[in-house]
């Protein structure tokens, strides 16, 4: 059956960054994502996620719920393009596109 | 239409078009000159040496006949499927004969295409693509890739690609939708000379295959993006 | 020593090690979510940036344009945004006149995901290519990814006036698979590595005169030879197609019908083809005969 699915989630607290250049990781294919991280107005930590992989929203709240925790961040709109990608890769994506943010080597 | 009819319908008796194999060669006379014509038959699978064959009567008509038009009669089921053809490098011999068919052009022989059977993939890029425009009977196929090939490569159903090939303008192979879409610029229904004729007329060879699937609506995207490259 | 493969890099990393460090300015940035509009209606996630990244840089402090392909998305696929990306960055380059322009090239061709419109697209690259060319812009193809650069991308890439290929890419025009599903096992047997990389492969192409320049899978080598390749310009003239004419003519004549490329590489004048397979690119490289390349430093 095809269809992607589009979830949003919103995070508050954490600090919010000053502007920054749009930063990009990972690669659309499969078991992989794509994570872009904007700078964005507000106190919000925004995350939009397009998956071929329906129906794993809870993982995907947790997932995210845990980065929120784990950087505390805000001002900030995280994009992903995910094709089945595990919770670990997620992480990692995630943690990489907030390292490339803050200017260490990928 | 067999290009045996395509021939009649332009040039009457007055041509010399013979079919070598799947090659097709020749000139006619066409509102008093004398135009070549380069081309495949009996839906050619184009290999290395199809394609050099072609190449090299493109290059004749370039060294020989100064201003000569050149007319593409296109039917091939794409190119040839052979370990010994990519061994010799298909791909070259296919950018080959596009690097003469743009020399032609750019040395000032019109250069048109005709799909008057089928086109698909490989075959057609180097040929009718690589035309000033090209043009097509109205009950003529244009293809990537029959579906179950396609259903195979993409791991998408044939049951999808099928209802998707009715619908769909990018998965349609109608020419009527590749004239939507930019990739055909006219449809030759009917007085086939006259499709010819306007062909000759038009003198701009510029590559207008984005800016007109814009126009007519059948591949919006294209065009906008390539003029936001432009300006970015 | 430095042991970074290229083919193991992704098309930004590739991007970022070939040209002058931090000189790479992006056209359609990701951000800007230029996006295929026909991804989602077959359930497929799209790329940021339709998986080629464009844009201007410099290499060894000269202005070119350069272009990435992703060979993980879509297999590199060109559908509509991607094509028009290419085509956009090489009428740009008609305008704005760059040495060069440099496509890392990883791509299976046509997007069939987008099918016509991935048809017509490859065309206007191609058309645009050869303007580009014409116009005395150097084009450079760097071919290096593991995926190879085949279908409609594979002819437009043998367009460029310079073909770089590691002695581990492959350039062709059909995957071993394709023909194994079309023609069978005994045609071309698609698990047999060694007959792929023989029939297909860097070493193979170069040897027989189909790529122009040969390295080892290391990003710094691709720079190397692309540097090198800003002022190589091969002209489309009538004589030199003529030529190429000739040489494709006489090498599809010397190789018979059921030649096999080590049997080729004898035939035309390769000394001990057999060790070819097992020897590393620096040591392939200089046993290239004469006769494939006569072009080989390029025209006036």
């Amino acid at each position: 059956m095809t269809g992607m699915e589009t979830l949003h989630f919103e995070f508050d607290g954490g600090r919010v960054l000053a502007p920054f250049e749009p930063a990009l990781v990972g690669v659309v294919a499969s078991g992989n994502l794509e994570v872009l991280v904007e700078s964005a107005p507000g106190a919000a930590c925004r995350v939009d996620v397009d998956t071929s992989a329906r129906g794993f929203g809870a993982i995907w709240e947790a997932v995210l719920r845990d980065f929120h925790a784990r950087h505390g961040i805000a001002g900030v709109t995280v994009s992903i393009h995910d094709m089945g990608a595990t919770p670990a890769v997620v992480s990692l994506r995630l943690d990489q596109a907030m390292s490339a943010v803050w200017g260490a080597p990928p | 239409m067999d290009w045996e009819g395509v021939a009649s319908r332009l040039f009457g008796d007055d041509h010399d078009i013979v079919a070598d194999g799947d090659f097709l060669g020749g000139t006619a006379t066409f509102d008093g000159a004398t135009i070549a014509i380069v081309g495949t038959t009996n839906h050619a699978a184009v290999g290395v040496d199809l394609a050099l064959r072609q190449a090299r009567a493109v290059l004749a008509t370039t060294g020989e006949s100064p201003g000569r038009p050149l007319l593409l009669l296109v039917d091939t089921q794409g190119q040839k499927l052979r370990r010994r053809d990519e061994l010799l490098g298909i791909h070259r011999a296919m950018a080959h004969l596009g690097c003469c068919l743009d020399l032609a052009r750019r040395n000032g022989h019109p250069v048109i295409g005709l799909v008057y059977d089928q086109a698909l993939s490989g075959g057609f890029i180097t040929s009718g693509l690589m035309a000033d425009a090209c043009h097509a009977l109205p009950e003529a196929e244009i293809r990537v890739m029959r579906v179950p090939a396609m259903a195979r490569v993409t791991k998408l159903s044939e049951e999808l690609l099928e209802s998707l090939s009715l619908t769909n303008p990018v998965f349609a192979p109608g020419v009527a939708n590749y004239v939507a879409m930019g990739g055909v610029r006219s449809l030759w229904d009917g007085d086939l000379a006259a499709g010819l004729r306007a062909a000759l007329a038009d003198r701009d060879t510029s590559d207008r295959r984005a800016e007109e699937g814009a126009q007519r609506g059948g591949r919006r995207v294209a065009a906008d993006v390539i003029r936001r490259v432009l300006e970015a | 020593m430095n042991s970074a493969s290229f083919a193991e890099m992704s098309a930004r990393q590739r991007l970022a090690a070939i040209v002058d460090d931090r000189s790479f300015h992006e056209w359609l940035p990701p951000s800007d979510r230029v996006t295929s509009p026909h991804l989602a209606q077959l359930g497929v996630p799209a790329a940021f940036d339709d998986g080629v990244a464009i844009g201007r840089a410099t290499l060894s402090g000269r202005a070119i344009f350069v272009a990435a392909q992703e060979g993980e998305f879509m297999g590199g696929g060109v559908g509509e945004v991607h094509g028009a990306k290419l085509v956009g960055l090489l009428r740009r380059a008609l305008r704005d006149r760059p040495d060069a322009v440099v496509l890392l090239a990883e791509s299976g061709g046509v997007r069939l995901h987008e099918a016509n419109a991935g048809l017509i697209a490859v065309s206007e690259v191609m058309r645009a290519l050869l303007d580009a060319r014409a116009a005395g812009i150097a084009t450079v193809m760097l071919i290096g990814g593991a995926n190879g650069c085949f279908g409609g991308m594979g002819i437009v890439a043998r367009c460029a006036d310079t073909v770089v290929m590691s002695d581990i890419a492959r350039h062709a025009m059909s995957g071993p698979e394709v023909i194994e599903s079309s023609n069978g096992a005994g045609e071309f047997d698609s698990r047999d590595r060694a007959l792929v990389w023989r029939t297909t492969g860097g070493k193979h192409r170069w040897l027989t005169g189909d790529c122009d320049v040969l390295v080892e899978d290391d990003p710094a080598a691709f720079r190397a030879a692309a540097i090198a390749a800003l002022d190589v310009h091969r002209p489309m003239t009538l004589a030199a197609l003529q030529q190429e004419s000739m040489l494709l003519q006489w090498r599809t004549a010397i190789a018979g019908e059921g030649a096999d490329a080590i049997e080729l590489w004898t035939l035309l004048g390769v000394a001990d083809a057999r060790a070819v397979p097992d020897l590393d690119a620096a040591a392939v490289r200089v046993l290239r005969p004469a006769a494939v390349a006569p072009l080989a430093n390029g025209g006036a």
